[in-house]
């Protein structure tokens, strides 16, 4: 009866043992469903290739991400060994204890110097200049702009524009300018219209949209140190800014009230618009001919500066986090130690990724690679990102609640929308006891 | 009969050898599906109840805080709040009126002798059977500003529909309505097709007008059966999200139960949205209590 006992004990040791390390060489990659997360994929392929560990990225729709994701570290799964979460869930993640500290990854690889500052202040770094880390910058993106070069070299087109604004067309330096070339090539009667901006109240869109003003025109949400958003989020830059984005709502196509970064693709390619706001991470759609007729003749610019020459973009982009509730912390790490390598960010870069490594980003060879990447490069180095706070979520939505209408249906004013924000904001704060 | 009779005993006695009566039997047919009851609907009632008077959050691994009544005071005191309910409120009045009036008048045509009905009934049928969804996604398309076929079958040019804030609740009421009033049409055939043809021939030899005979016969005696569909379609109208969320989500559009899936799944804020669920919860039963009791007036008459 012993020997059978011990036999038996023996043998579900074994099993166990045999389990674990067929699980080691395993992990899943959790992130949202687009282009980037394949292009992950066909990299973690090569990993594979080196390793054996056979890496896969699980994707979801951007609409169930957050819920997704937050639902399965609720429940401490480990489903997940690494997610690529967007930068304003870091707050939330790493105060829940959803997510393995880096912060000694981070030192000892000397990832500070290795990525562009920003990307490390927004995509990693919780709280701000704390010098904790949470993630290593994975898919750097923010917001750009596509036009359609046809329509602005057309000499009908530029003799017709310098003959009524006095300078001549070309893609705008300033969002003034860019206000003029909207409204010069709004046309409904042809079916043209001059713009298409991010207006999707749902999640982030509209905020996003918004942010590329509100930062250009040299304002600012509040201040991350001390959670103060009186005087700041509703301060007069921002007012003059949200009704420059009100103002060229007025351009947009009919129906453009709830549209995102698929929506601004498509006005490019169904020649709806002259000009169209979208991250950096979806313009490949619009340089390949397959998904874009007008691939040929689309240019690309950096968010334009504001009236003050302040020229900042609103961030995109995540970072990539070990889960805590993950079995294979280890492996994970072992993953990333190969991720930030310089070879391998270069390899991402060369398969449609957008690295966050300085070093990649500054050489020609990747500002050269696509139409598109100088002016990437250019902006992720002026790039602003939303709170990053647990209570982002509710602070997105409040400013949604109130910008929303007025954007969209010009109700009230910009200065009403905004007063009414920070009180929300500070009521926010105030529960949560940020101050 | 004798066959039967030894069957029964041989069953009894069966039952008796293993030690089971019938009520034992029953019970084990009945105790599962309680416990199923108990497991899946009554404990998350209440467990969600508890968390109604917390300030818990799914997201972060912090515990639940007692709060009392805070998350009711505060949800009865936030003006977003009473929006979304009022927004509610307009659209379950705008969208039950609209499947009322088109269900019932289509099933009074119905109700007529007409060639191919069996065919026209099931085709009518159709929209009810489709997932909210793909409804939503469809009507999308044909509201849409540039290339919908409404505008251009209406002349109406560029209209929109469902980026114009004072319009897009009707647009989703008309979604509704298009989709839920065979529900109506189906029932208030069942009851048109019940009312006894004496009474209209009896009407007929009064030389009572058709007004009359509508107002005194027929929606006397279909009124029970119309109430029901009412409550049905009421209580789901109220708790609508689909069909407004795929549709617009804009700020005008957003009923109570879209704000609710925000608070509990995009914000996080557990213990709020469950007495936000309860405060939801109670006025549907309000309502259907009225209903009922209206319901049971109707029917007394």
């Amino acid at each position: 009866m012993r020997k059978t006992m011990t036999g038996l004990l023996a043998g579900v040791g074994l099993m166990w043992a045999c389990g674990t390390s067929a699980q080691a060489q395993e992990l899943t990659i959790f992130w949202a469903e687009w282009d980037p997360a394949n292009y992950l994929q066909e990299l973690v392929n090569e990993y594979e290739a080196e390793t054996g560990v056979k890496v896969t990225v699980e994707t979801t729709p951007w609409a169930d991400f957050q819920t997704k994701a937050f639902t399965e570290f609720n429940a401490k799964g480990s489903a997940y060994d690494m997610v690529v979460g967007d930068s304003q869930w870091i707050g939330a993640a790493s105060e829940a204890g959803h997510y393995v500290d880096l912060t000694d990854f981070f030192n000892k690889h000397k990832l500070k110097e290795v990525m562009a500052p920003a990307t490390v202040k927004y995509y990693a770094e919780y709280p701000s200049n704390s010098g904790k880390y949470w993630s290593i910058p994975a898919e750097g993106d923010a917001v750009g702009w596509s036009y359609r070069k046809d329509w602005f070299e057309d000499p009908k087109e530029k003799e017709a524009f310098k003959a009524k604004y006095g300078y001549d067309l070309a893609p705008p330096k300033t969002w003034a300018e860019m206000r003029d070339i909207a409204e010069f090539f709004h046309r409904p009667n042809e079916k043209r219209y001059g713009i298409a901006i991010y207006t999707d109240n749902s999640y982030d869109g509209l905020v996003m949209g918004v942010e590329n003003a509100i930062f250009s025109y040299g304002g600012e949400l509040g201040d991350y140190q001390n959670y103060k958003v009186d005087g700041i989020i509703n301060s007069e830059k921002n007012v003059k800014a949200l009704e420059m984005y009100r103002e060229l709502y007025g351009f947009t196509p009919p129906g453009w009230a709830k549209t995102f970064f698929v929506e601004n693709n498509q006005a490019i390619t169904e020649n709806l618009t002259a000009m169209s706001m979208n991250y950096f991470a979806f313009f490949p759609a619009l340089v390949n001919e397959a998904s874009n007729p007008n691939a040929k003749v689309t240019g690309f610019f950096a968010n334009p500066a504001g009236p003050g020459g302040d020229q900042f973009a609103a961030l995109g982009g995540q970072g990539i986090s070990v889960v805590s509730y993950s079995d294979n912390q280890e492996e994970a790490m072992k993953f990333l130690e190969w991720f930030i390598k310089d070879e391998t960010q270069k390899r991402w870069a060369e398969l449609g990724g957008y690295t966050a490594s300085a070093k990649v980003l500054e050489s020609p060879e990747f500002q050269n690679a696509t139409p598109y990447n100088k002016a990437f490069y250019e902006t992720m180095f002026k790039v602003k990102d939303f709170w990053a706070t647990p209570e982002y979520a509710e602070l997105l939505i409040q400013m949604n609640q109130r910008i929303y209408p007025f954007v969209t249906a010009g109700e009230g004013t910009a200065k009403e929308a905004l007063d009414a924000l920070a009180r929300d904001w500070n009521t926010t704060f105030k529960k949560y006891g940020r101050h | 009969m004798a066959t039967v009779v030894m069957t029964s005993l041989d069953a009894k006695s069966r039952a008796a050898s293993r030690g089971m009566s019938d009520i034992s039997i029953r019970n084990l047919f009945i105790i599962p599906t309680i416990l199923f009851l108990i497991v899946f609907n009554i404990f998350p009632l209440i467990y969600s109840l508890g968390y109604s008077f917390t300030d818990f959050r799914a997201s972060s691994n912090a515990r639940a805080n007692f709060v009392g009544l805070q998350n009711y005071r505060e949800l009865l005191n936030d003006t977003f709040i009473w929006s979304n309910f009022a927004i509610t409120a307009k659209y379950v009045i705008v969208s039950v009126t609209g499947q009322v009036i088109v269900g019932f008048g289509t099933a009074m045509l119905l109700n007529r002798d007409i060639p191919l009905k069996g065919l026209l009934t099931t085709l009518l049928l159709l929209p009810m059977m489709l997932s909210m969804a793909v409804v939503g996604l469809f009507w999308k398309l044909l509201y849409d500003p540039s290339f919908g076929i409404i505008n251009y079958a209406l002349g109406l040019g560029s209209f929109e529909w469902l980026s114009n804030p004072d319009m897009a609740l009707y647009a989703v009421a008309i979604t509704d309505i298009w989709m839920w009033s065979p529900f109506v049409m189906l029932l208030s055939l069942a009851g048109l097709s019940a009312v006894p043809k004496h009474l209209y021939e009896a009407a007929a030899i009064d030389r009572a007008g058709p007004f009359y005979t509508f107002f005194r016969i027929t929606l006397p005696l279909v009124a029970p059966i119309l109430m029901i569909a009412i409550i049905f379609r009421t209580m789901e109208a109220f708790k609508t999200f689909d069909l407004a969320y795929i549709l617009t989500s804009q700020p005008t559009t957003e009923v109570i139960s879209i704000r609710l899936y925000k608070m509990a799944f995009q914000e996080w804020q557990t213990g709020r949205s469950c007495a936000l669920a309860y405060i939801v919860l109670i006025m549907v039963l309000a309502i259907t209590n009225i209903y009922v009791k209206y319901l049971n007036k109707v029917k007394e008459r």
